[in-house]
């Protein structure tokens, strides 16, 4: 005898008892988050994967058009909230653009340093908590480690160590202190004195120095380590098609092997910062990727991240020797006041996770008249569905998490 | 090609459903009639001379004044604008596409103006079209899933619109 039941869902326990559907989330560890996935799974095999998003939607757009450009900066912090400085960046040039102001050349030392150095520290993150994700503790504790340093570090800066809001329109609120105490947890690691003081950039500098020699030993507990590269290679395979039809950028588009970073390929008011610059853009296939490996899988997007670690303590280092050399000041004055032309200017910026885009509309007033983030996660997360359609349940977080994802710059 | 050179191909094949261009700006854009916006896409889409493979972005803007004091220096009519970023790796050229709309269909407040939908095209559109059409009310007709994706699913109104206004109370939270 049937029933009648109101939820189709009940139907669905009811009849086709092979299907269930699972909620995954919004407060599933896995899930980097407040992200809810819908999966409709028939055993251990998943059917379907709906991404449910917005628990951490906070109405930054329609905030950002009442407000001063200087004063939507801090709003932008709270967006991809592991890469602050980025974002402020990508927010302080596009503004820039509009109004067609210039940058002192060491502002943009300034900005290169200190936009590479969080680069550092989100792809740390994204390290330390993909192999939670998978299961393995000890990188992820690694990874805060070294992040702590970074952290300690932009404290001293600018006083904040999450949401920094220092880079801002016309350069940086401050310059970099002179003299600082040695970050406790780097004086521990290198064994100097606790009291000791030094300048930022030979802080930085020791701190580099020290991080360089840890690499080798992540690729060692995850990238070469057989039981991740079973969990990983081969798993989530996004083609360079499926890629590019669904806006995906940064490591995520270049771990399917497409070579496009913004650095050496976006518009000039972006590249001439990175002028000059000696570094490398890894790029899918990897030469020392093992033989499970394809191109687009979780360990390629993994392992352009890692690589990423690497050049960009190298910018750093290119930036800290300019630095000292480097005409102009660290910062142009903007006033709140000034009036944003009528017009409209879109620019994207190399984040670390991908793309980051604003579009700013200026309107004679001083607040925008549209002041749009186009997220780099938000593209990226949309090709889970696809990804993990006929994973395993267990696979989701390999490859929900390979894609490094940040909600709070998906909801805004 | 240059944004011109882009926008004399386009003139080229679809004559006066091409509205408007304007190439001494940060951002050179070109404008398509509603009408005609599914067909220019896909051929900025296919075309191997342009292959615009990648939609950057795709937003709204709400050209609106509510106040009347301020209306008079305000400087644009009433409208809707979607605006659509391209890019294309094979030839690495830039365009963006735009297309006006009237605030409500058929003047008529409530009716959300109606635009054909680009997720055929390209598969991000989807996402963002449902961006669009959750914040700014922008009825994408042909679109496979046309929810919101920010707002609680029973939200009412638009909150991007400039005359949007911010409800009283939501399942007993209060709002203003």
């Amino acid at each position: 005898m049937s029933m009648q039941l109101e939820d189709p869902r009940v139907v669905e326990f009811d009849v086709r008892t092979d299907e269930m559907l699972v909620n995954m989330g919004p407060q599933h560890p896995s899930t980097h988050g407040v992200l809810r996935l819908l999966l409709r799974t028939d055993g251990e095999i998943v059917h379907e994967v709906t991404p449910h998003i917005g628990y951490l939607h906070r109405c930054a757009e329609k905030i950002g058009e009442n407000l001063s450009p200087p004063q939507w900066i801090p709003y932008t912090d709270r967006m991809d909230y592991l890469a602050g400085m980025n974002m402020n960046l990508g927010f302080s040039l596009a503004v820039e653009k509009l109004i067609g102001m210039e940058v002192p050349e060491k502002a943009q030392v300034l900005r290169v340093m200190i936009a590479e150095l969080n680069r550092i520290a989100s792809h740390l993150v994204g390290m330390g908590a993909y192999g939670l994700d998978l299961g393995s503790f000890s990188p992820f504790l690694y990874a805060f480690r070294e992040r702590e340093i970074i952290l300690d570090l932009f404290e001293e800066v600018c006083g904040a160590r999450l949401t920094y809001s220092y880079i801002t329109i016309g350069g940086a609120t401050h310059d970099l202190p002179t003299q600082i105490p040695i970050p406790p947890g780097l004086a521990a690691l290198t064994g100097r004195p606790m009291d000791q003081k030094l300048s930022w950039i030979d802080a930085c500098r020791v701190f580099l120095d020290w991080l360089e020699m840890r690499i080798p030993e992540y690729h060692t507990l995850l990238t070469t380590n057989q039981i991740f590269i079973k969990r990983t290679s081969r798993l989530g395979v996004l083609s360079r098609e499926m890629a590019i039809d669904h806006g995906c950028s940064g490591p995520v588009l270049r771990g399917s092997g497409v070579d496009y970073d913004l650095r050496r390929d976006g518009e000039p008011i972006y590249t001439r910062m990175y002028e000059g610059y000696k570094y490398n853009i890894p790029v899918a296939p990897f030469a020392v990727a093992p033989p499970e490996v394809v191109v687009g899988d979780n360990w390629c997007r993994f392992f352009v991240r890692m690589r990423e670690v690497s050049e960009s303590i190298g910018l750093v280092r290119q930036a800290m020797d300019r630095y000292p050399k480097a005409e102009g000041t660290y910062r142009v004055p903007y006033k709140h006041a000034t009036k944003l032309p009528r017009g409209e200017a879109y620019l994207e910026t190399e984040c670390p996770k991908g793309q980051m885009g604003f579009y700013i509309v200026g309107n004679e007033t001083n607040a925008p008249l549209r002041a749009r983030a186009k997220s780099s996660s938000f593209c990226n997360l949309s090709v889970t569905a696809k990804l993990c359609e006929g994973c395993l349940i267990g696979d989701i977080p390999a490859i929900v998490g390979s894609l490094d994802i940040v909600m709070g710059e998906i909801d805004r | 090609m240059t944004p011109a050179e882009i926008h004399q191909h386009l003139i080229a094949r679809f004559g006066d459903r091409i509205t408007g261009v304007k190439l001494d700006v940060l951002d050179p854009w070109v404008e398509v009639a509603p009408v005609a916006l599914l067909e220019v896409a896909g051929h900025l889409r296919h075309d191997p001379a342009l292959a615009f493979d990648l939609l950057t972005n795709l937003t709204g803007v709400d050209y609106c004044e509510p106040d009347p004091k301020k209306a008079a220096k305000f400087g644009h009519e009433p409208h809707l604008e979607v605006v659509y970023h391209l890019f294309s790796f094979p030839h690495r050229h830039h365009v963006v596409l735009k297309v006006k709309l009237p605030r409500w269909h058929d003047d008529q407040p409530g009716q959300l103006p109606r635009l054909d939908s680009v997720s055929g095209i390209w598969a991000i559109a989807d996402w963002h079209e449902r961006e669009a059409y959750d914040l700014l009310g922008i009825d994408f007709t042909g679109h496979p899933n046309l929810r919101r994706i920010l707002c609680a699913e029973d939200w009412v109104g638009h909150p991007l619109r400039k005359d949007y206004e911010f409800p009283l109370e939501y399942h007993g939270i209060r709002g203003r």
